[in-house]
């Protein structure tokens, strides 16, 4: 085995998730305020703002604990490592096989973990407000999120992401559970990243808040890992969308150098695709009230299991 | 060492210091002396046990005792050692943190001498091989935690905990009472190597099945037979709650593996499914209960009824594959059950020392009563965290990797050819991932609450660290916690022994393996590597640091905090726990315990607080237990004149049973 | 290519099984209208497909006969009903939307399970496609039995006939006069129903069934 590429490639990979979360987030805004014909921020903004963040002192409460000051770094590794094992333009992960999309998911509930701790930390009531909802929308999303994999480990009889991202750019016929599947993994995945109608990332100042509330303690370079990872989250998912359904393009291990720059041109289009669906999502909404998100991701959690259960009465029919 | 050795020093180790321990009760120094030589007891024997578990063949021994024509036969094979071993390692930590924690127990006369009964009865059900001694040893393990259960007795609620778990107990033992008596037949064959060598009828199968799931799920706490254990666990001191959770429990699912994996025979297809909804269902609705508790060791407690369904979810599918002679799919099942009963075994151990750390600090054990304890026993803290996260199923701890594991055999079960099972294993599947996620939750509340935020009482701001026995004990489980999570290959190959007993074939060896992961099929398949996992964040988090603190700003300011600018002045004005579940509960809880919240809002102008009611239903006293207590409680009153009669009436009331009874015998075909 | 032509079908089919589950969700009558409408799509580009796939020009005529009454017709004329009735902006609150999905989702495993047991020998999409179309059937029935107001049940009946058609259409075409007969009968159906409701509205002023309870015998009052 040439380790050296494939070396190469998990450093590239890892560099290039961290290089352009702020970009799709910034693109996010850029297209949502056009949508709503406003000028919006420059593309670059969240680069500008990360930067900013880290140069400013930190205030931090009076009361704060160890937990508080670790969290922001637990958050940020954990994020980017998931972010990373995510075959984002080549299979050819030399780490891939550490941690299978299961454990990936795993990942990212520890991060939210931490930050749901962090939040009630301070004891204030607006973090406790934050952390409860998050976990309360979490508890619903988690078992969604399983049960996609469940469909998606079912088809490609593997739940490594680079075996499925392969057999699915291998071509498996149109599936009923697999759009089951999509359209659940979106929902999580709007759930997962805050975005609307579930949470609204563009204010703190609103009673239903999630997770700015949970995060609203923080400052300087602590709040700048948290939106950092916060904004490598969103490529993650965006990520993690393209590979298992718009697998083409995606390079497998022992290709030729043509092949990579292919796979490295269609990656920023993918996510930009991404991105600009998702602003166009949020624009036609309406944020919901809290109590209405179970129901929104209870639908996420019952097409995961119909897709589940499908598929394993399909398998058993044919 | 041979079997006699071992099972001979227990008990006359165990029995010496039960003894010795009733005069050193009432010293300063002898509760301290009487656990530390436990844990050297139960040290020496979990050695004993591990080598057993290494050795293979199985040992055995007969004494003259008990049954007439059986006599009292032990034995011990792998399943049993692998056990031994689990039991005897948490017993002597748990016998350590008791070194420091035992002082500060009010009566020691009533659990010092029960501690070592306690231990020993546990040990015996290990080694039984006979009906006889299984039960023997099994009411001797209820009767002395009993015994413990109600070592404060002078509290109303821990005397009813008291009196419900005896109850159960007694109503648990009579169901394996039955049951081996079906397994035995009418010849009375009670000797285990007897029963195995005899093939049932499916009805008498079936009906055995059942009765040791009854039998052994009243102990471990299966829904619906699991209300007497919070109350019994939570009532216990806490080095006991640990025990009781951790390791008693898991006796009991030796109890079911040893009846239904070795002496039921060939299992049938929908035993597996049965198991597994049960499981199932007992995992999601442990936790839902857990998530409305604010009581820290109740909350623990239905903890543990959670996690009794995972490890049954492992052995319904371990069972559903073993029907259909799937044994590499029943091994990959098999393993994670028998993985998550260390795993469990380890960091609810750890989390009961924190819950009676704090209980000792603070003397409170009312989540709603403490808070910001990580500033007062900042050591305690970090242990119970990483027990928090272990019991969440979060990676790189171990808790992960038996779930983990769980979910992968999940995955295999298309190949199942039954439609029921088809249809039930996802949807087990979804209940097992439900719970884990409601798991995080829980034990975000029962973290945050406890020891984050500012303290809410005046006792949780005057607490000190705890002794530094316990801290010893904790950090034990803590690294155990640590080390079978990121290199659980190790954990899986030593178990490989016991799951070859249950289901006759094992999962491939892990350990040769590259970079020491672990590969339950092929590794196109699933693999997962908590060591690389574990350097993998480590060394993202090293890098963020470093670039952090060689770029940014380093500079902090302490300040009030700000609180979107209405910093609230009172401690009371936190989230509390009851407030942090309110969203689950009002989710999941107008179904599952008919949640009803009623606010009682004062009119203008009125000086009155609002008040907030919640009312929650447990469905399952409702409808399982209420109507047996209402019939229990009628039958006795009929009953009732029987005790007040006259020595004549009594022995009339004895002379016609005895004749009713001769006369069923003379007419019986 | 025979995958691919099978796989639209199946798709098709299982969208169907979607859509239904999305008129369980919803809670305005205006949407659930439009979520109808959008079944009856789905049933028209399902029917069509099959008429390509079986060389079945007479099935085009049903797709039609779907997109146009079903698709378009019925739903403006229900939407003009509701809106003249004054009830477009009605919430319906029956039950909790969790329990329902949840028994919806068992009744596609129930449907799944009844189908593929009894029909063993058969080419095993066809079977799905049946499984599929039974699903559709008792979602109706459910959609129809949590709704209290007649509008949703109206709504509720007119799914349960678009999944006849499914299963009509998957069992490689039935008869055209059958077909005929099936859209008529929803017609006259509409009539009825859309009368029906009319006579409600007049006599207890309000569309809830329940109130047809309440008076439905003078004696148990």
């Amino acid at each position: 085995m040439a380790v050296t590429p494939d070396l190469f490639v998990q450093g590239l990979e890892m560099f290039l998730v961290l290089a352009l979360a702020p970009l799709l987030t910034g693109f996010v805004r850029v297209v949502k305020a056009r949508l709503l014909r406003r000028r919006g921020p420059p593309l670059l903004q969240p680069y500008r703002d990360l930067a900013r963040l880290m140069g400013k002192q930190v205030v931090l409460a009076e009361n704060a604990s160890w937990l508080f000051r670790v969290t922001p770094y637990v958050v940020f590794a954990t994020t980017w490592v998931a972010a990373a094992l995510i075959p984002t333009f080549a299979t050819g992960l030399i780490f891939s096989w550490s941690a299978d999309l299961i454990a990936i998911i795993a990942l990212i509930a520890s991060a939210r973990f931490f930050q749901a701790l962090a939040g009630l930390d301070i004891g204030t009531s607006f973090g406790g407000i934050g952390s409860s909802r998050e976990m309360m929308i979490a508890s619903l999303a988690e078992p969604a999120m399983i049960m996609i994999v469940f469909t998606l480990a079912l088809i490609a009889g593997s739940t490594q992401l680079s075996t499925v991202s392969q057999i699915m750019a291998s071509g498996v016929g149109l599936r009923v559970s697999l759009g089951l599947a999509l359209v659940a993994l979106i929902l999580v995945a709007i759930a997962e990243n805050a975005r609307i109608p579930v949470d609204n990332p563009a204010t703190h100042l609103e009673l239903t808040m999630v997770h700015e509330a949970m995060v609203l303690e923080y400052s300087g370079r602590h709040l700048a890992l948290i939106e950092f990872a916060a904004m490598v989250k969103l490529l993650l998912y965006i990520s993690l969308i393209a590979c298992v359904f718009v697998p083409w393009g995606i390079v497998k291990p022992g290709a030729e150098p043509l092949a990579y720059l292919v796979g490295l041109a269609l990656y920023p289009v993918k996510l930009a695709a991404g991105g600009f669906l998702l602003a166009l999502f949020e624009t036609s909404m309406a944020k919901m009230r809290v109590f209405r998100v179970p129901e929104f991701l209870g639908i996420a959690l019952m097409l995961g299991l119909l897709g589940t259960l499908l598929l394993f009465v399909s398998r058993g029919g044919l | 060492m041979s079997l006699d050795l071992h099972a001979g020093f227990l008990v006359f180790a165990l029995l010496l210091l039960a003894l010795a321990a009733i005069p050193l009760a009432h010293t300063r120094r002898g509760p301290s002396i009487v656990y530390a030589l436990a844990a050297l007891i139960a040290a020496a024997a979990a050695v004993s046990a591990f080598l057993a578990a290494a050795g293979g063949t199985p040992l055995r021994v007969q004494l003259p005792l008990g049954l007439p024509s059986t006599g009292m036969r032990l034995r011990l094979d792998a399943l049993s050692a692998t056990f031994a071993f689990i039991v005897n390692m948490a017993a002597t930590i748990t016998s350590l943190y008791a070194v420091g924690y035992g002082r500060h127990e009010p009566e020691q006369g009533r659990c010092l001498p029960f501690y070592c009964l306690f231990l020993l009865g546990m040990n015996l059900v290990l080694v039984a091989d006979d009906a006889f001694s299984f039960l023997l040893a099994w009411e001797f393990m209820s009767l002395s935690s009993w015994a413990l259960v109600v070592v404060r007795h002078r509290e109303e609620e821990n005397r009813r905990a008291g009196l419900l778990y005896l109850t159960m107990a007694s109503f648990g033992t009579l169901a394996l009472l039955f049951a081996f008596g079906v397994l035995a037949g009418g010849a009375g064959a009670y000797a285990f190597d007897q029963i195995r060598a005899r093939t049932l009828e499916p009805y008498a199968a079936t009906l055995a099945l059942v009765l040791a799931l009854v039998g052994t799920g009243s102990k471990s706490g299966l829904v619906p037979l699991h209300a007497w254990l919070p109350p019994a666990h939570s009532a216990a001191p806490s080095h006991v709650s640990a025990l009781m959770s951790g390791v008693m429990t898991k006796v009991a699912v030796y109890g079911f593996i040893r009846i239904v994996f070795d002496l039921l025979g060939a299992p049938e297809w929908w035993w597996g499914m049965l198991v597994l909804s049960l499981g199932g269902v007992t995992a999601v609705l442990g936790v839902l209960y857990a998530l409305i508790q604010h009581d820290l060791k109740r909350l623990l407690a239905y903890h543990t009824v959670e996690n009794i369904g995972i490890i049954y979810i492992g052995l319904g599918l371990a069972l559903a594959f073993e029907a259909h002679r799937m044994t590499w799919a029943a091994a990959l099942a098999a393993t994670a059950a028998l993985f998550h009963v260390f795993n469990h075994c380890v960091f609810k151990s750890l989390l009961f020392f924190g819950a009676g750390a704090v209980q000792t600090a603070t003397g409170e054990r009312d989540m709603e009563h403490l808070g910001g304890l990580i500033h007062r026993m900042p050591k305690t803290a970090f242990v119970f965290l990483v027990g928090c996260v272990a019991i969440s199923a979060l990676p790189p701890l171990n808790g992960f990797v038996s779930e983990w594991l769980t979910f992968q055999a999940i995955l295999l079960s298309p190949d199942l050819p039954e439609w029921g099972l088809k249809f039930t294993v996802p949807a087990v599947g979804a209940l097992l991932a439900l719970s884990a996620a409601l798991a995080a939750a829980c034990f975000v509340k029962a973290f945050g609450i406890t020891f984050l935020g500012r303290a809410r009482t005046p006792a949780a701001e005057r607490a000190e660290e705890t002794d530094r026995f316990s801290l010893a004990a904790m950090f034990a489980f803590a690294a155990l916690c640590l080390v079978a999570g990121i290199l659980p290959g190790f954990f899986i190959d030593a178990l490989a022994p016991a799951v070859t007993s249950m289901v006759g074939g094992r999962m491939p060896v892990q350990t040769a393996l590259p970079w020491l992961s672990i590969v339950p099929i092929a590794e196109s398949r699933s693999s997962y590597n908590g060591l690389l996992l574990f350097l993998f964040i480590t060394f993202a988090a090293c890098v963020a640091v470093y670039v952090i603190h060689q770029f940014a700003s380093n500079a902090v300011r302490r300040a009030p905090a700000w609180d979107c600018g209405y910093p609230d002045a009172s401690p009371a004005t936190q989230y509390t726990a009851a407030s942090f579940a309110q969203p689950i509960r009002r989710v999941y809880g107008t179904v599952i315990f008919r949640a009803r919240e009623r606010v009682e809002m004062p009119p203008p102008g009125e000086m009155r607080a609002a008040r907030l009611t919640v009312d929650l239903r447990d469905l399952v006293w409702d409808w399982f237990y209420a109507p047996v207590v209402v019939a229990v409680t009628f039958v006795a009153d009929l009953l009732n004149p029987l005790q007040f009669q006259t020595i004549r009436r009594y022995l009339a009331l004895v002379f016609i049973a005895l004749v009713s009874l001769l006369t069923v015998i003379a007419i019986w075909p | 290519m025979r995958g691919l032509v099978f796989d639209l079908a199946h798709l098709l089919a299982g969208s169907l099984v979607l859509v239904s589950f999305i008129q369980l969700y919803q809670d305005r009558l205006t949407a659930l209208l439009n979520v109808f409408a959008l079944h009856a799509v789905v049933l028209a580009l399902s029917v069509a497909w099959q008429a390509f796939i079986q060389g079945a020009p007479h099935l085009i005529v049903t797709a039609v006969i779907a997109l146009v009454f079903k698709g378009m017709l019925v739903p403006l004329a229900l939407h003009r009903i509701i809106v003249r009735l004054g009830i477009h902006r009605e919430i319906e609150t029956v039950g909790g939307i969790g329990l329902t999905m949840l028994a919806g989702m068992g009744l596609v495993a129930l449907s799944m399970v009844v189908m593929l047991k009894v029909t063993p020998g058969a080419d095993p999409l066809a079977r799905e496609d049946l499984a599929f179309a039974l699903s559709v059937v008792l979602i109706g029935l459910l959609l129809m039995v949590t709704r209290r107001n007649a509008v949703s049940q109206v709504v509720g009946f007119m799914s349960l006939e678009n999944g006849l058609v499914l299963a009509a259409t998957g069992a490689k075409g039935m008869p055209f006069v059958i077909e005929i007969s099936v859209a008529f009968s929803i017609l006259i159906a509409f009539i009825v129903i859309g009368i029906f409701l009319f006579r409600i509205r007049e006599r207890f002023d309000t569309v809830d069934v329940s109130a047809l309870d309440r008076f439905g015998g003078g004696t148990r009052v």
